[in-house]
């Protein structure tokens, strides 16, 4: 599928003779590229993990967060370009004060949901804009119980059980349909997402990663907050453990 | 129109300023105002109380006021002076919190912080002749720390072991000048607090025989509910009042 758009891809403001926008496919490469993304819907909650891909080993660890709190109920977890990322989160959290400001109530993550794809669906509208080259995954708990959506660079933006993606997404999203989500507990979620991010990370290309972890659930209050500390570890133990059962077959 | 920088998170909107041009939109008097509010430190952390009148001019017209609110995890904010105006205070002080929070880097605005934000918006408010009616009190404790200080409309703003708005600084200062001491217990503080709240249900005609304290220490915030205080009206000089009167009224 590498057609190579010759003319037709100078502008996000051109359409291909088969109906395509370049622009937006190529943006969506960004995404393909960068560390693996992963939100799952729980029964009582979320679950945000991301494989944070380490450039240099002069970074200190948990510096360049890639998962964000966009209010107290819900979490935006950022793959492709990070700087791009940066924007939509603020903009995320803008929409969110704003709504809470205007109607009383904190957002609904249906409506954040619709309202970040707009603002990313708005940067393919004209040529003196580029499309966000990142992609992302929302996750939050209101008053319709826990939910996830996923917006891609394009501005589509959907609601899922499990979503990736990134590098592992293909190998991701199929352990995500092994799992029976419906049954799980975040804290179960947790285990599972750790073991799922160890296992797409590809050991050959890239060295180092560190695991962020994040949730909201009914554990949390349904706030959205980084795993804590110990659960973090417990899941790295077992993530860790998982891989060498692997190996040993 | 211009443009102007958000202080949170640098975005840039467009702001119409006309409305600041015309004279109009200024504060010239409060309408629904709270009494006054007394605030001290004792040995575990710092104790605020009110009572819960909003007078609406000489009419004791609303009786349940909460004149006491927590901000963020270690501080309590008391106000007195315009109603409207405190609303409008928890309201910047609630987004900050939240702003504050989403970090969820580990650390937490504490009070000290908190007054001087606060400091800055009183001061800022009074400079553009547009004050916030209000004098308040924050207290807090963040590791260990315990903290105490006052702000109000005019931006004057200071610390000290113990502190009131309003007639509060007249009548209960004294008491809390000769009787306070550092390691008082928590049911000392009160019992000294109820000393200093009977005299103003006494002596302050726009305060009422409902009373609410609040305390903060290191493990977290309490609010208590509302209650009254015994008094004793049976003094000789009431009964009979116009016995030495010669004549009528």
């Amino acid at each position: 599928m590498s057609s190579i758009g010759t003319g037709y891809d100078l502008s996000v403001t051109t359409f291909s003779p088969d109906g395509r926008v370049f622009q937006i496919e190529y943006a969506a490469k960004a995404v393909d590229n960068s560390g693996t993304v992963i939100g799952i819907k729980c029964k009582d909650g979320i679950v945000l993990g991301v494989e944070k891909l380490i450039s240099s080993k002069m970074m200190l660890a948990g510096s360049n967060r890639r998962i964000h709190s966009v209010h107290r109920h819900s979490g935006l977890a950022v793959a492709g370009l990070a700087a791009d990322g940066r924007q939509i989160v603020a903009r995320a959290k803008s929409e969110a004060t704003n709504y809470e400001k205007t109607y009383g109530e904190p957002i609904p993550v249906k409506e954040l949901a619709d309202r970040v794809a707009s603002y990313v669906h708005l940067c393919t509208l004209y040529w003196w804009l580029r499309p966000f080259g990142c992609g992302v995954i929302l996750g939050g708990y209101d008053r319709d119980g826990p939910q996830l959506y996923m917006v891609e660079p394009s501005g589509i933006s959907y609601r899922y059980f499990g979503a990736a993606m990134g590098k592992g997404r293909q190998a991701a999203k199929t352990e995500i349909e092994k799992l029976k989500l419906s049954e799980m507990t975040c804290r179960e979620g947790v285990i599972e997402v750790a073991k799922i991010i160890y296992g797409v990370h590809d050991e050959a290309k890239d060295k180092a990663f560190e695991l962020e972890l994040s949730w909201v659930c009914d554990e949390s209050n349904r706030q959205h907050q980084k795993v804590p500390d110990d659960l973090l570890n417990e899941a790295i133990t077992a993530a860790k453990a998982a891989l060498e059962e692997m190996d040993a077959d | 129109m211009e443009l102007q920088r958000s202080m949170v998170d640098g975005s840039v909107c467009m702001k119409d300023s006309a409305k600041s041009e015309i004279s109009s939109e200024r504060t010239l008097y409060p309408y629904v105002t709270g009494t006054s509010i007394i605030g001290m430190k004792y040995k575990d952390g710092v104790i605020l109380a009110s009572d819960t009148a909003g007078s609406y001019g000489s009419t004791l017209r609303y009786k349940s006021v909460e004149r006491i609110k927590q901000v963020g995890d270690h501080t309590l904010i008391g106000a007195s002076g315009e109603i409207s105006d405190f609303q409008e205070i928890m309201r910047y002080l609630d987004e900050l919190i939240l702003y504050d929070k989403m970090w969820d880097d580990g650390n937490s605005l504490g009070p000290k912080e908190v007054h001087n934000y606060l400091n800055r918006i009183m001061y800022n408010r009074r400079n553009k002749f547009n004050p916030l009616w209000n004098s308040l009190v924050l207290g807090g404790v963040k590791k260990g720390q315990k903290y105490l200080g006052t702000v109000n409309m005019i931006g004057t703003h200071y610390e000290d072991d113990h502190l009131a708005t309003g007639f509060g600084n007249h009548l209960a200062r004294p008491i809390l000048r000769s009787e306070w001491r550092e390691d008082l217990t928590f049911e000392e503080a009160v019992k000294l607090i109820e000393k200093c709240l009977l005299v103003l249900l006494y002596r302050d005609r726009s305060s009422i025989n409902k009373f609410q304290i609040a305390k903060i220490t290191d493990e977290g915030t309490t609010i208590f509910p509302p209650y009254a205080l015994k008094t004793f009206w049976g003094f000789s000089h009431f009964q009979n009042p116009s016995k030495g009167a010669a004549g009528t009224w």
